[in-house]
């Protein structure tokens, strides 16, 4: 039985179910009074580090997330679905949006530093700005190995066997310990927090510190210029018959 | 149609009087919700003129999509006033042609109204619109660890569920829509807005006056439009367990039930799949469960808790002649249990493609279940058709689904006939001739049999106070003949 300690990052989002809106400044979407939530992503990763918590693979799950005070709701989220204690790196709220993928990664290394877990987990990618870099950028500052897009995390060994979800089907890997992981969707089915265990949540501890604390500078490098909607769906055309279709598929150049 | 040809068809002398949707009143409506939300599209006007049900397509003449009750109380005066028949549309997934336009008219299209407009996780209860689906209230209150259970398998609307008194597979548990509605705004026939339990009210009971809110609770659009409910809502379960087991015949599964039941065993769900249903959900998702009377049951509660009545319940099983009890409860493994009885409907489609599928919805008490089974296939025998069989058997409530080309004719009677028999037995039986789809079009002579002339009679009487130009959804729940 390995007595592994994981490090999980979350992270706290618009909810994917919200309609979203593109601020008056076309320089980002409206948050105020919008209903946020955990990135799906991050729901997969920490439910695999509770898993390996079940199962006794994994003996502390520490989680971690960067962004306002609300962030600490995502944190004790990830405390109800079984994670042990938490770290909000609070930065002042409105700044969030500004917080990149190299500044997370390069707050993680730190807290790497700090923690010193066997593994990171975090999710594959955030469903507002859809990097999914932080894995990546992470690995590469610690020099450690990585699998990302992980649908099948399989620990034996001090060795982490790794299925990937790739464009052209899946690629197994092993990977040395220590290592940082990102979860797909098909890595599991998160469990729902349930009320006795959101109330045990409060107990949980959450340390709070600032990414100057840490010695990290979160300066932006890529600045947004424009933020628009997609373009209006146009109507289309009705065609009486196949034989017109054809003819019309044929002279837009489609066929 | 004109409305002569509408009486004519219906077979009667005189039928109600209404009107065409001409342009004057496109016109009012347009005024009244904007021009961007009524449309008469052909595409627009068939798909609100069609559900999941047996009906054929009953297009409205135009559809109107409010945004608030405003706009929804300023429709109904309009129509009122034009005797324009009004048929409220949630999400088009009911069982028993509810959205049909039978007399023309509009279709009031509410899926627009999409707020969620109050979670109170102290009091567990939720305030949500008429646009709101269950699916959608239930990813936004899951993070406070709570849920709507109440599961009728479709995708519908928490109004639309006050409207046809939905059930589920939980309803052993956590009861239907009657017992988990504590209040509604309603938009009556002539554009008044009630709150059936009073402005506000999230009171979990009430002694105060009328039981209102269930009055509209299952009223099928007939009486008032639903552009609001306060629902109750439940804590998520701290574990779930999974379990099924096969039976040598009915009747021993059903003794089981009542023993679980006797036994206080407090199931999420117990289900019943008879063989046929067992074959037609093999095939299609590559199982391989015994072809015999199944039951499948989940247990909610503590770890502790959930371990402990699987093992009662693997007892009883055991007790009855049961065999391949399995239980389970990671995620997957459930799923994967559970499988065979979430896949039934696409189960049964896929092996008859091209064949429309019909669901009968009858419902016994639990003790007489194995005799209307018998039934059941007794005259699924007589027609030569498989008859695969999903039951909540917790409430005696069971669907068995028959497949027919639906253009001819003769299939298609053979399975009314079906249908009527087997609701027929079940009154007999002391049940009801519908257990959750609701009576919609198909169902209103069973309707006038189960409860009597005088119980349709004082059925009319509220109708007719309620909406005297009888203008919310003609044609369904009562029979014109009884109103005019």
């Amino acid at each position: 039985m390995a007595s592994l300690r994981v490090l999980v990052g979350c992270k706290r989002v618009i909810d994917y179910a919200v309609k979203i809106r593109v601020r008056p400044d076309a320089l980002g979407v409206v948050t105020d009074g919008v209903k946020h939530s955990m990135n799906p992503f991050d729901e997969n990763a920490i439910e695999e580090a509770v898993r390996m918590k079940q199962k006794k693979v994994v003996k502390e799950i520490v989680v971690v997330s960067c962004g306002p005070t609300q962030s600490q709701e995502t944190i004790r989220t990830a405390l109800a679905m079984g994670a042990d204690r938490g770290i909000h790196v609070e930065v002042p709220k409105g700044t969030e949006e500004n917080l990149q993928p190299l500044a997370i990664a390069k707050i993680f290394a730190k807290l790497v530093e700090k923690e010193k877990p066997d593994v990171v987990i975090l999710g594959k990618q955030a469903i507002d700005d859809d990097s999914n870099q932080t894995t990546q950028l992470l690995a590469g500052l610690l020099e450690w190995p990585q699998g990302t897009m992980a649908s099948v995390v399989e620990h034996s060994d001090g060795k982490l066997k790794i299925t990937r979800e790739i464009d052209g089907g899946l690629e197994d890997i092993s990977v040395n310990l220590p290592a940082v992981i990102s979860a797909d969707l098909r890595l599991n089915e998160p469990r729902y927090a349930t009320l006795p265990n959101i109330m045990k949540a409060k107990k949980k501890k959450i340390e709070k510190m600032s990414p100057e604390d840490l010695g990290v500078d979160v300066t932006p490098r890529l600045k947004v210029l424009k933020v628009v909607d997609p373009p209006v769906r146009a109507a289309g055309d009705k065609v009486p018959d196949v034989a017109t279709l054809m003819s019309k598929l044929k002279e837009r150049g489609h066929i | 149609m004109s409305l002569l040809r509408h009486a004519l068809a219906r077979g009667l002398s005189s039928g109600p009087t209404f009107n065409p949707v001409c342009e004057g009143v496109l016109g009012a409506l347009t005024s009244a919700v904007g021009a961007e939300n009524v449309t008469t599209s052909e595409s627009a006007r068939n798909l609100h003129g069609t559900d999941e049900s047996f009906h054929p397509t009953r297009a409205p003449e135009a559809v109107v999509t409010p945004h608030t009750t405003e706009q929804v109380s300023a429709v109904m005066r309009i129509c009122n006033e034009n005797r324009i028949p009004v048929v409220p549309f949630g999400t088009g997934t009911g069982f028993e042609g509810g959205v049909g336009a039978m007399y023309g008219g509009i279709s009031l299209a509410l899926h627009k109204m999409t707020d969620i407009v109050e979670v109170n996780s102290s009091d567990f209860d939720a305030t949500v619109r008429a646009g709101v689906t269950r699916h959608q209230l239930n990813d936004w209150i899951k993070e406070e660890g709570l849920q709507f259970p109440i599961d009728p398998g479709a995708g519908a609307s928490v109004c639309g569920m006050c409207a046809t008194s939905a059930s589920g597979t939980n309803a052993v548990r956590y009861g239907t829509m009657r017992e988990n509605v504590l209040n509604m705004e309603v938009v009556l026939a002539d554009g008044r807005v009630i709150h059936t339990a009073g402005k506000g009210s999230r009171a979990k009971k009430t002694s105060c006056g009328y039981n209102l809110t269930n009055l509209f609770v299952g009223s099928e659009g007939t009486l008032g439009v639903i552009t609001q409910a306060t629902v109750r809502l439940y804590g998520v379960p701290e574990a779930t367990a999974a379990a099924i087991s096969s039976f040598p015949t009915i009747a021993s599964a059903v003794e089981t039930v009542v023993q679980v039941l006797q036994c206080g065993i407090p199931v999420a769900r117990m289900e019943f799949l008879n063989p046929d249903m067992i074959s037609a959900c093999n095939s299609y998702s590559n199982l391989d469960l015994k072809v015999a009377p199944t039951l499948f049951f989940e247990f909610i509660g503590s770890p502790s808790g959930v371990e402990e009545q699987a093992q009662l319940a693997e007892e009883l099983c055991t007790y009855n002649e049961g065999d391949n009890f399995t239980w389970a409860t990671a995620q997957e493994d459930r799923t994967r249990l559970w499988k065979a009885r979430h896949n039934c409907w696409y189960a049964v489609k896929a092996g008859y493609p091209g064949l429309h599928a019909y669901s009968t919805d009858v419902v016994v008490p639990v003790s007489r279940l194995p005799e209307i089974v018998e039934y059941c296939h007794e005259l699924a025998g007589g027609m030569g058709v498989p008859a695969p069989i999903v039951g909540h058997v917790g409430d005696g409530n069971f669907h068995c689904f028959l497949l027919s080309d639906q253009n001819d004719t003769e299939e298609v009677a053979r399975i009314k006939d079906f249908s009527g028999r087997l609701a027929e037995r079940a009154q007999d039986l002391g049940g009801s001739c519908t257990g959750e789809h609701g009576i919609g079009l198909g169902k209103q002579a069973l309707m006038e049999r189960e409860l009597g002339p005088h119980g349709i009679d004082t059925m009319a009487t509220i109708k007719r106070s309620l909406d005297p130009n009888l203008i919310l959804n003609p044609g369904k729940v009562l029979n014109m003949r009884h109103l005019c």
